[in-house]
């Protein structure tokens, strides 16, 4: 399906005008009313065989007395983002939800009514997400525009309730904020019965800092720099993708260079966080030969990161228009000498891991997410495709990658030892990857830093990180700051695909299960 | 099977142990000694954090610094712990947690920040929902800078936290 067949269909379907529909590059926006909305979404839903990928709300009550509300999809086979739009009357601040209907919307809405006070009318679950009712009192919507922070957090008299799971000899166990490792904080109230894990509910937003209202009113230089600190382990990913997007807003096409640096660094964060995942598997069955021989790779490749870029989390080196490190030859010799060494040590340590028979037991059949499960609540990244559906931004959006021998790994079952399989797959996809880009870079002539001039304009950034996809739309006002910027980190849907695995399970393996996930905190609470 | 673990083994030889890290550890490791009783127990706090300074941390446990062979361990309850490291801007969400665990430490005991977010909110200054710094909830004796810090660096800071506390 082209997007000119797709559109035709679309037409027919929904009897909409064709002025209803308008393109801007890799974008579409659908104009919808309260009646059409939902109709419009499950034609896009069921057409391009998506979940909602990225869903917001942004608020126009100054200039168009209007909220809007965003619902997008991606288009696999037509390469477009596709977004049902909708006014929302700034007096009723009411529109119709498709949580109901399109599961994986829901948290999406939920997060449209806490940020912009926003009711989704008939949708199942209204609670907050992130503003704590304990800490946040009501009427306080930190995204509308005119938003002043509340005078006193905290003793509201609120409480969050919890699921209570009844039953003979039902008992629960609560973990957290703060967990006995060195990790982000979230709550984990497991319900269980005898061994099995009967229920998990996850209560996160304990890291939420208010990013995306930090974003508006910055520059793009600078927001991409605090693109950065929105997820530490995918600070590449996020602040790429924002820069594609103000990229794009902007109308600005960056150099072959430029896109092929970004490329290498890409993989480079993908390669450490995957080897940073199997050395944690490790940990969490108590197998600590292998665990310490990741760790060992991951510095390696951290700080192969800061020979590069002078930074061991590849934060600094991207800016609007251009990212580039001098490669010279002899720089590039080391680094293939060292990923070499790299790709070795990663052999030794899948050696060692599959030839134990007590860690493939525990991996084995654990935590098994069903492709059902994972396309209902709009799974995404490494987790769904270990599941078994195809999606993979870099074969969706290629951009350099085409030039490259890339392939997408996947694996069926969507139980622990698939998702570590999928990582040691896209381990050696990575390490191919960069060689490859490195000898398309060494063909490019070197160049002066640009810099672009920004204009008003809007534009979605996205890019496949180590976990998933990272999207950011934003929104450029006429000086060229930002006026909103939404981000998605693959973490957002995916810890509910986390929450669904475990059942079944004892819980002394909800950690493998969780490091099978490697979820980000902030990157989900943003 | 054994010949595996040799192959490994011999790249952690080559591995890139530096004069600097046995330095400062050596010097470490007499510090504590002196004032700790030879181990020096840390819980470690995310208020927040993007979780590059949680990284970083680990890090320090990999086998190329290896903090624990000078006598420093991050333990899991704060009941054990001497120090507490905290990283993170302290959002909202966190401040009780983090007061509580400070609360559950046992006397003598001191706190370290980590992380330009934990000392003033850093990146995430002015958000309407961080408390601006780890200083505004619980005393704050020591600060290690960066965004995140390497794990040079806090080897580097929590030795000069060692040398300059006084035990009461
Ligand atoms: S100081 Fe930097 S690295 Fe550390 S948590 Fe804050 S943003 Fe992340």
């Amino acid at each position: 399906m082209n997007y000119n067949e797709f559109k035709k269909t679309f037409i027919e379907k929904s009897g909409f005008a064709a002025e209803l529909i308008t393109e801007a590059g890799e974008e579409v926006y659908i104009k919808t009313n309260n009646e059409n909305y939902l109709d419009t979404c499950l034609l896009l839903h069921r057409g391009l065989v998506s979940p909602v990928m990225i869903y917001f709300a942004e608020d126009n009550t100054k200039s168009r007395e209007v909220y809007t509300i965003y619902c997008g999809f991606l288009g696999k086979q037509i390469k477009k983002w596709v977004f049902a739009v909708l006014d929302v009357d700034k007096e009723l601040k009411e529109f119709p939800s498709i949580a109901k209907n399109i599961v994986s919307g829901q948290l999406f809405e939920r997060e449209i009514k806490e940020m912009f006070g926003l009711i989704p009318a008939g949708t199942p679950d209204q609670r907050r997400l992130r503003l704590h009712e304990e800490v946040w009192p009501e009427g306080f919507y930190p995204l509308r525009k005119g938003f002043v922070k509340p005078e006193k957090t905290r003793g509201t008299g609120k409480e969050y309730t919890f699921d209570k799971i009844e039953g003979e000899g039902v008992f629960e166990v609560p973990v957290g904020p703060v967990h006995a490792g060195i990790i982000g904080p979230g709550h984990f109230r497991f319900s269980v019965a005898g061994e099995p894990i009967i229920n998990l509910e996850l209560r996160l937003g304990f890291t939420h800092r208010g990013a995306e209202k930090l974003f508006e009113g910055k520059t793009v230089n600078d927001s991409i720099k605090l693109a950065e600190c929105v997820s530490g382990d995918s600070a590449f990913a996020h602040g790429l993708a924002f820069a594609l997007a103000a990229e794009k807003a902007c109308g600005v096409t960056v150099s072959e260079r430029t896109k092929l640096t970004r490329g290498i660094c890409l993989e480079l964060e993908r390669i450490y966080n995957h080897v940073n995942d199997i050395g944690g598997m490790a940990v969490d069955v108590a197998f600590s030969y292998p665990s310490a021989l990741a760790s060992l790779i991951k510095e390696i490749i951290l700080r192969l990161n800061e020979k590069l870029s002078n930074h061991r989390y590849l934060k600094g080196i991207n800016a609007f228009g251009s990212c580039d490190f001098a490669l010279s030859l002899g720089k590039q010799e080391e680094v293939v000498r060292i990923l070499e060494q790299a790709e070795e040590d990663m052999k030794i340590l899948k050696e060692i891991l599959f030839s134990s028979v007590s860690f493939m037991d525990r991996v084995d059949t654990t935590g098994l997410l069903r492709r059902k499960t994972a396309e209902d609540f709009g799974i995404m990244g490494l987790a769904a495709r270990a599941a078994g559906i195809k999606t993979d931004l870099r074969t969706v959006f290629p951009g350099v990658y085409m030039k490259t021998s890339f392939m997408l790994a996947r694996q069926e079952k969507g139980d622990v030892l698939a998702r570590l399989n999928v990582r040691f797959d896209e381990l050696s996809v990575s390490l191919r990857l960069i060689k490859e880009f490195m000898s398309l870079l060494s063909e490019q002539p070197s160049e002066e830093k640009l810099n672009p001039a920004v204009k008003e304009g809007t534009g979605v950034g996205c890019c496949e990180g180590f976990r998933g996809p990272v999207i950011y739309w934003v929104k450029l006002d006429k000086d060229g700051k930002v006026e909103r910027c939404k981000i998605v980190d693959a973490s957002f849907n995916n810890w509910q695909g986390l929450s669904y695995c475990v059942l079944g399970n004892i819980v002394p393996d909800f950690p493998l299960c969780n490091k099978s996930f490697d979820l980000s905190y902030s990157g989900g609470d943003l | 099977m054994n010949n595996i673990y040799n192959i490994a083994k011999a790249r952690l030889e080559k591995g890139i142990v530096t004069e600097e890290i046995n330095l400062i550890g050596e010097e470490l490791r007499s510090e504590i000694q002196k004032k700790f009783s030879r181990s020096l127990y840390i819980r470690e706090v995310d208020t927040g954090s993007c979780g590059a300074c949680e990284s970083e941390i680990i890090s320090a446990t990999n086998p190329l610094y290896d903090i624990q062979r000078f006598g420093v361990d991050f333990v899991a309850s704060p009941r054990h712990a001497d120090a507490l490291l905290v990283a993170g801007p302290v959002s909202l969400n966190m401040s009780v947690a983090l007061k509580k665990t400070y609360d559950a430490m046992p006397s003598p005991k001191f706190v370290i920040t980590a992380g330009d977010c934990a000392l003033d909110g850093g990146p995430f200054k002015g958000s309407y929902y961080i408390e601006g710094g780890v200083g505004k909830i619980i005393p704050v004796d020591f600060h290690v800078p960066g965004c995140p810090p390497s794990p040079a660096d806090l080897m580097k800071h929590i030795l000069l936290a060692v040398k300059n506390i006084q035990i009461k």
